[in-house]
């Protein structure tokens, strides 16, 4: 029998995984953009299993939401790292510090 | 052991395996390919919880959409993905790390927790049982959500709009037609006649 917790179990991994990323990674931002995306992820699996075992719609309609934030985040994201590839011809984001006052 | 039991260990394994070699696949190009099969095996999940409309959303605008502009980023951006890579290890202690104390914390809460009393009848919207889902959630987002429902699409639009005026650029090395210019030539600055000699030329 397929309880709650082992959807939460689930989730709390792939969150791990999410920022396990985000350290593996530093320099590279196209994964880090993708790490992201995997946390997201698993809140919404988080949001769908409460969804599901309380019978509470509402859950689904935020995972809706949270949906389209990601997906404008990584449009935004993705399109600032095309400019930032433009000027500076590399994706190292620990040069990034030349916005510095 | 039954279908269903089967169908959630066969989508969560594949899940966890897509999310961990998404980070730390060596090609970015594999990394993208992975993060598609982590999602698609989450819809799964979802389809398995009872949400099928979230779970066909989650393929079309997912796999269709973020996962198609990420693989173009990464194939269309010609970067040294292996001077990006060479650092991995500096960073694998202290990841590894922060993972098992993350880990742990998570696994402090998870057996052990109770809902609340009121909790089944705090409940904003039960689930009905006489709609199927997608309707269900229609008729919950455009009525009690609707003011949210349209505060989403402005959020898309203002990325939509972000997003052009990063990347567009006017470049000026590029010839291009302008019909003005050309509607209002001149004949008698463009052409002039000259008499040429036989035998001589210009």
């Amino acid at each position: 029998m397929i309880t709650l917790e082992h959807y939460l179990t689930v989730a709390a991994v792939l969150f791990v995984i999410g920022i396990f990323g985000l350290f593996l990674n530093r320099k590279n931002i196209i994964i880090l953009l993708m790490s992201i995306e995997l946390m997201l992820l698993s809140v919404n699996i988080n949001l769908i299993a409460f969804s599901s075992f309380m019978n509470d719609l509402v859950g689904q309609i935020f995972t809706l939401f949270v949906l389209t934030v990601a997906a404008a985040e990584a449009a935004i994201g993705l399109a600032i790292l095309v400019s930032f590839f433009r000027n500076r011809g590399t994706i190292a984001v620990e040069d990034v510090n030349v916005m510095k006052g | 052991m039954g279908a269903e039991v089967f169908a959630f260990y066969l989508f969560a394994l594949s899940t966890i395996t897509g999310g961990l070699f998404t980070v730390l696949s060596r090609n970015p190009v594999h990394s993208v390919l992975w993060l598609i099969l982590s999602f698609l095996s989450s819809a799964g999940l979802f389809i398995l919880l009872g949400a099928e409309f979230v779970a066909m959303l989650l393929i079309i605008v997912y796999v269709g959409a973020v996962a198609v502009l990420f693989l173009f980023v990464v194939m269309m951006l010609d970067v040294d993905f292996a001077s990006l890579k060479a650092e991995m290890s500096k960073y694998l202690p202290l990841g590894l790390l922060i993972v098992v104390i993350l880990l742990m914390e998570l696994a402090m809460g998870l057996a052990v927790w109770v809902p609340a009393d009121g909790a089944q009848a705090a409940r904003d919207a039960p689930t009905p049982i006489e709609f199927h889902n997608t309707a269900a959630l229609g008729l919950l987002l455009y009525d009690k959500y609707f003011l949210l429902f349209q505060l989403a699409g402005l959020i898309l639009l203002v990325a939509m709009i972000g997003a052009i005026v990063l990347t567009l650029r006017h470049r000026k090395d590029v010839k291009r037609q302008d019909i003005l210019v050309q509607i209002y030539r001149d004949p008698d600055k463009s052409l002039s006649l000259k008499n040429v000699k036989p035998g001589q030329g210009l």
